[in-house]
């Protein structure tokens, strides 16, 4: 750079005038409003900001001017360069919101194509309905218990208080399990309920016990609309000193409110199982009509039968033979017991007309229950 | 139990506007099941009176026989003249009285009646059957009524067509409930109202000079009372109101010695039996019969006896299964009507036997000759001992006044003597049963309502009744006085458990592996177990392959499926093809569940003692009989696994899919799974991976063998996985966090030409040895065999990424490692760096 040249005056130096200085920064700022695209823009860009741009070479003249006119040569080509730039700044988001306006308008897609990449899979919904009930019971307290489906004799009968003779044994159609000579004698059977796991697990250790056994039973039905030989149960007990029947009222209230809704009403009926006494059906006022079918043929309801109850399952106070049997003492201890059928169940929460539908294996109808049920 | 209503007040004098409805109301709330409640009568309108057949002309020329007739019906018809009626029944003559529906009644159906013209004659109503007026099913032509009855009568109120009745499901421990008497003292419980009791009846005392029975097996029997009634009339029938009553309960009015038996069991529940004494040889003995003995019983069937059998036997041997069924030598003769005097001859001498057999000697003779009948099923059930006495008056009453006969003196009573059952309870046992503060007083009353004799205090010595054999512990009694006050009166509270320990490891995995099978796009189902022969021959399983050895069922639902599954394939490739034969065409399944597998030497499940805990060596001896019940998972795959679409083309599933389940399934068990060649039935012999954990096997997965595919009729290329879960899981694994490197990565491709058969998993573990700690990752990105390869190799190429955890790698750290990844693959694998 030169010497300062004390005698230099800027209004001499032509590229310095104001108006000249004006009319460069006018010409970059119409220049910019011209500019129809980015790639004009950026043309004028380096017209008019460039090393080469007339403001640039004038800048380079202030350094040779003399100390007292550098200051106000600076600011007349600092506001010049200022507006320009602003300008130019101002033009370019303009011009960069035109564009992506554009692009994006040109990428649209229509998003309604349907996109079926991934196979969407299912679990039965048997499965996440126990796992549902299960669920109920392990934040009251309970373990989750379960046991095999080829069972001994004594545990699915004789423990439960049947004996070989008893007529409930004949009430239950039983799979026996060929014995090693071809008879029937093995002592096994496929199990007609869940109540051996009770057994189990009243076996396994000393109360306080409070167990939830779900599993697949077996009974020799023909599979129709509304039996089928294999299926499923829960089972729970609760063994414990002073638990009562009302204990027994008070958790299936608990499990049928968390399960298909509250306000419901329950009616228990007494009944007879060898393991239990008393023993008890539990109906649940039909959830659909709310008996309002009963005795009118205008309104029938198919979840009920119009007979304004749905049967639940069986329940009951163990048995104290059942407790004597599995060596818990009755004298201090003593229990509940009850057991519903899934299916049933399933069939009357989600509409379900068909049993053989939950049997089949039809994804059609599995699908629509997704993971959850 | 069929209870009609009319047929219930007599004994219990229920409110007069109580329907058959309101009756089963209470009576469930009390524990009777009363699964129905009939309306009889209500879909026939009248007139329906009764009417005397005057004339009679048969009509020739039909298909079948006709009869016009005429009929007076009294007043009925409102002008009084004969009603002119066109008939088709044949089983009446003039002077009959039969029943008569009118123009303007209706029958059951509903059939309008009306006059018409029909065969050439004018038919102003119709005789009627019993099965047209929804009586029975009768059809043994129309109704010929006693002669007693005046023409023009009401005949649905002489009928007794208008009634409810109440059925009842009998529990097994309710077996007094299998009788009016018993099911009357429920209502009359449950209305607080007195009960009738139709076994109070005048009974003369037994004496010596009834008919002679021996007991020879007074456990079987304990108590025989044989009456006798002489001088009956062969031909007197059954009146209507018994026939009614019979056809309401359910049974079917036969002749009238039969019909009395039916009735005073339906009554008081003690099955009776009557013999024709002129039929019966020498003195009534009753005795376990000897193996190889015969007897033929009333259905006509001659039966091969076993000792265990109880019998009635007279001096020519057996008589009658005691409880079950008579025998035909000595039953009451069909009376046979001389057509000239119109009298009837038959049997004139009847024995009534009211006995009391051992329930389980009866259940099991019913269950042997499979003869399930009335009285076995009272018998089973228990019935009141003491009700024979009374039941057998009740039957000569009967005979004496319907069919004339003479009861003669002699009482035969044989009763084993009975201890005196006493129970005692607790006076507040129902309070700590239930939950509920019902009070000693409370406690008394309900028990006598039941029958019970009870005297005490804080302890009630407590006598059963007779007919509640049933009532044998303080717990039985707890139940009665819970049930009569009534469960709903129990105030419901919830236990105070201790803290839950949650579900299992086990349990948890479980889950994740059904919802991670869900999640990679499976639907679930549940097949049945039950597999046969053909199911393991569609698999190609050889001879001797082990999954052939199963557990058989002795009763199977089909003869053809008698076994239990060894593997989850059959079931879960049936619901694949249920499913493609549905137009379900892409599909993925799998399953969950158990497999049966014999023990090596199968053993029979002992029959442990229930009046203590079992010791825990009996308990393993018991354990150790039943087949080992692993937990397995399976998938089968068919059509498309990812679907064609505007995106793109789709892929089909295949043998890869099947191993990427395994890997699905392992990966929620938390396990790493190792891959093998192998060859295993039903699979591909070229496209089956054994799936190991460390050196166990623990599944098989890849394409079906086409033989299979082709046996079972399944898409072509159907891919299958099977897993067993018990062998994968693993209690108490825990995930060590691993150091995550803020180094930046070095990527490192390799292209390998290994010999065809070499595997690629081989030559994976290879590399990730040789790579040693820098590996961060490994990913095999491309196969191919052809020319560029060279004849009989394939390429595989990788990318391997390299990370330090403390420094950034140079460049040629990166290469270091990867050429001593090369090297150890050279050197296991034969593999040779592309180009080199
Ligand atoms: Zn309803």
């Amino acid at each position: 750079m030169s010497a300062p040249n004390k005698s230099y005056d800027p209004v001499e130096v032509e590229a310095l005038k104001p108006e000249v200085v004006e009319q460069a920064r006018d010409e970059a700022l119409a220049a910019f409003a011209a500019a129809a695209d980015l790639d004009e823009l950026k043309q004028a860009k380096v017209a008019h900001t460039g090393d080469r741009s007339p403001l640039s070479l004038a800048n380079r003249e202030i350094g040779a001017l003399p100390p007292q006119a550098k200051a106000a040569a600076g600011k007349l080509i600092g506001q010049a360069r200022g507006a320009v730039n602003q300008a130019l700044a101002k033009r370019q988001v303009e011009l960069e919101a035109e564009r992506d306006a554009r692009v994006l308008v040109e990428e649209a897609v229509d998003v309604t194509l349907p996109y079926g990449r991934v196979p969407r899979g299912a679990r039965h919904p048997l499965t996440t309905l126990a796992e549902r009930i299960e669920d109920t019971f392990v934040a009251m307290g309970y373990q989750v218990a379960s046991g095999p489906e080829v069972e001994a004799e004594w545990l699915n009968f004789d423990a439960l208080n049947l004996h070989a003779d008893h007529p409930a044994r004949s009430m239950q159609d039983t799979f026996f399990v060929e014995a090693p000579d071809g008879s029937a004698d093995s002592g096994m059977v496929l199990r007609t309920q869940t109540s051996p796991v009770q057994i189990r697990a009243m076996l396994a250790g000393e109360p306080p016990l409070y167990a939830v056994s779900p599993g697949r039973v077996y009974r020799t039905d023909e599979l129709d609309a509304t039996h089928t030989p294999v299926f499923r149960q829960v089972e729970a007990i609760a063994v414990d000193e002073g638990i009562t029947f009302g204990h027994l009222k008070g958790t299936i209230e608990v499990l049928v409110e968390k399960l298909i809704g509250g306000g419901l009403e329950l009616r228990w009926r007494p009944s007879y199982f060898p393991f239990t006494e008393p023993s008890a059906e539990i109906d649940l006022q039909c959830f659909v009509c709310r008996g309002a079918s009963v005795g009118n043929p205008d309104r029938p309801c198919r979840t009920c039968s119009s007979e304004g109850w749905i049967e639940l399952g069986g329940c009951g106070v163990v048995n104290p033979r059942v407790l004597v049997a599995a060596g818990i003492d009755p004298s201090r201890y003593s229990g509940f017991a009850f057991g519903l059928g899934l299916e049933r169940i399933l069939m009357n929460r989600h509409n379900v007309a068909d049993m053989r539908d939950m049997v089949e294996g039809d994804v059609r109808f599995t699908l629509p229950f997704g993971m959850e049920i | 139990m069929r209870v009609p209503l009319s047929w219930l007040r007599e004994y219990v004098d229920l409110p007069a506007g109580e329907t058959g409805r309101d009756v089963a109301a209470r009576l469930v709330r009390a524990g009777l099941e009363v699964e129905t409640v009939e309306q009889l009568g209500t879909d026939v309108k009248g007139p329906l009176v009764v009417g005397e057949v005057l004339s009679i002309e048969e009509l020739t020329g039909f298909k079948k026989p006709i009869r016009h007739c005429f009929v007076n019906v009294g007043a009925a018809n409102g002008t009084g003249e004969p009603q002119e009626i066109v008939c088709g029944a044949t089983n009446f003559q003039v002077g009959d009285k039969v029943v008569v529906i009118l123009p303007g009644g209706v029958l059951p159906g509903p059939f309008p009646i009306s006059a018409r013209q029909t065969y050439g004659h004018t038919s102003a109503g119709m005789i009627c059957s019993a099965r047209e007026l929804g009586m029975g099913d009768d059809h043994n032509g129309i109704i010929v009524l006693p002669p007693e009855y005046e023409p023009g009568t009401d005949a649905i109120e002489l009928l007794q067509l208008v009634d409810e009745v109440l059925d009842i499901a009998v529990t097994p421990d309710r077996g007094y409930c299998l009788s009016m008497r018993g099911v009357a003292r429920e209502a009359a419980a449950a209305y607080g109202l007195p009960l009738a009791d139709p076994a109070l009846l005048d009974v003369p005392p037994a004496n010596s000079y009834g008919y002679l029975v021996k007991v020879a097996d007074p456990v079987g029997c304990d108590r025989f009372v044989a009456r006798t009634v002489t001088g009956v009339d062969p031909g007197a029938k059954s009146p209507i109101w018994l026939q009614r009553r019979l056809q309401k309960a359910g049974i079917r009015p036969v002749s009238l010695a039969v019909d009395i038996t039916n009735y005073v069991m339906l009554e008081v529940g003690q099955p009776l039996h009557a013999y024709d004494r002129n039929r019966v040889d020498g003195p009534i003995q009753v005795r376990r019969a000897v193996e190889g003995e015969e007897l033929t019983t009333l259905d006509g069937v001659k039966r091969k006896l076993s000792a265990e059998d109880l019998l009635i036997c007279d001096n020519s041997g057996p008589i009658g299964l005691a409880g079950v069924m008579g025998g035909a030598s000595t039953e009451i003769l069909d009376p046979v009507v001389d057509a000239e005097t119109g009298l009837a001859t038959g049997t004139t001498d009847i024995i009534v036997e009211a006995a009391h057999f051992e329930p389980v000697a009866i259940a099991r003779t019913a269950k042997r000759h499979k003869l399930p009948s009335e009285a076995s099923k009272r018998f089973e059930r228990g019935v009141d001992p003491e009700a024979a006495r009374a039941a057998a008056q009740r039957a000569v009453d009967l005979l004496v006044l319907i069919a004339g006969g003479t009861a003669e003196a002699g009482v035969t009573d044989i009763a084993a003597p009975h201890p005196v059952r006493t129970i005692p309870i607790d006076a507040d046992l129902p309070d700590r049963v239930a939950g509920a503060e019902y009070g000693r007083e409370t406690v008394t009353r309900r028990l006598q309502e039941v029958g019970c004799t009870v005297v005490g205090t804080d302890v009630l010595e407590v006598t059963p009744p007779s007919w509640r054999p049933d009532l044998t512990d303080p717990y039985d009694l707890a139940e009665e006085v819970i049930r009569l006050e009534g469960y709903d009166n129990v105030p419901a509270r919830m236990p105070v458990t201790p803290p839950g320990r949650g579900l299992s490891e086990a349990q948890r995995f479980h889950r994740r592996v059904g919802v991670a099978l869900a999640g990679a796009g499976y639907v679930e189902i549940n097949a049945y177990p039950f597999v046969g022969d053909a199911s393991f021959d569609a698999l190609g399983l050889e001879a001797d392959d082990a999954r052939r050895r199963t557990v058989k069922l002795v009763n199977p639902l089909n003869d053809a499926e008698p076994a239990l599954r060894t593997t989850l394939l059959p079931g879960l490739l049936g619901a694949l093809r249920r499913n493609v034969g549905r137009g379900n065409t892409d599909l993925a399944l799998f399953e969950t569940g158990t497999v049966f597998l014999p023990k090596a030497e199968p053993k029979v499940a002992p029959r442990l003692p229930v009046d203590r805990r079992p010791t825990e060596e009996q308990l393993a001896e018991l354990n150790a009989a039943l087949p080992d019940q692993p937990r397995r998972v399976a998938v089968a795959l068919t059509g498309e696994r990812l679907p064609s679409g505007w995106w793109g083309k789709g892929a089909p599933s295949g043998w890869a899919d099947a191993v990427e389940a395994a890997r699905v399934v392992a990966a929620a068990a938390g396990v790493e799974l190792t891959v093998r060649q192998a060859q295993y039935a039903p699979w591909h012999p070229g496209r089956c991976a054994e799936l190991l954990v460390g050196e166990e096997v623990v599944g098989h997965a890849g394409e079906l063998h086409p033989r299979v595919v082709k046996a079972l009729h399944l898409p072509e290329r159907t891919s299958a996985m099977e897993l067993d879960l018990d062998l994968l899981f693993e209690d108490g694994r825990r995930v060590s966090g691993p150091p995550v490197s803020a180094y930046p990565v070095a990527t490192q491709d390799v292209a390998l030409i290994v010999d065809a058969a070499v595997h690629a998993a081989d030559v994976e573990a290879a590399l990730r040895e040789g790579a040693g700690e820098l590996l961060e990752s490994l990913r095999l990105f491309d196969v191919f065999t052809g020319e560029q390869a060279g004849a009989g190799k394939k390429s595989l190429a990788y990318t391997l990424r390299f990370r330090a955890t403390d420094r950034t790698l140079t460049a040629d750290e990166a290469s270091a490692a990867r050429e001593a990844a090369v090297a150890v693959a050279a050197e296991r694998t034969g593999a040779v760096l592309r180009g080199a």
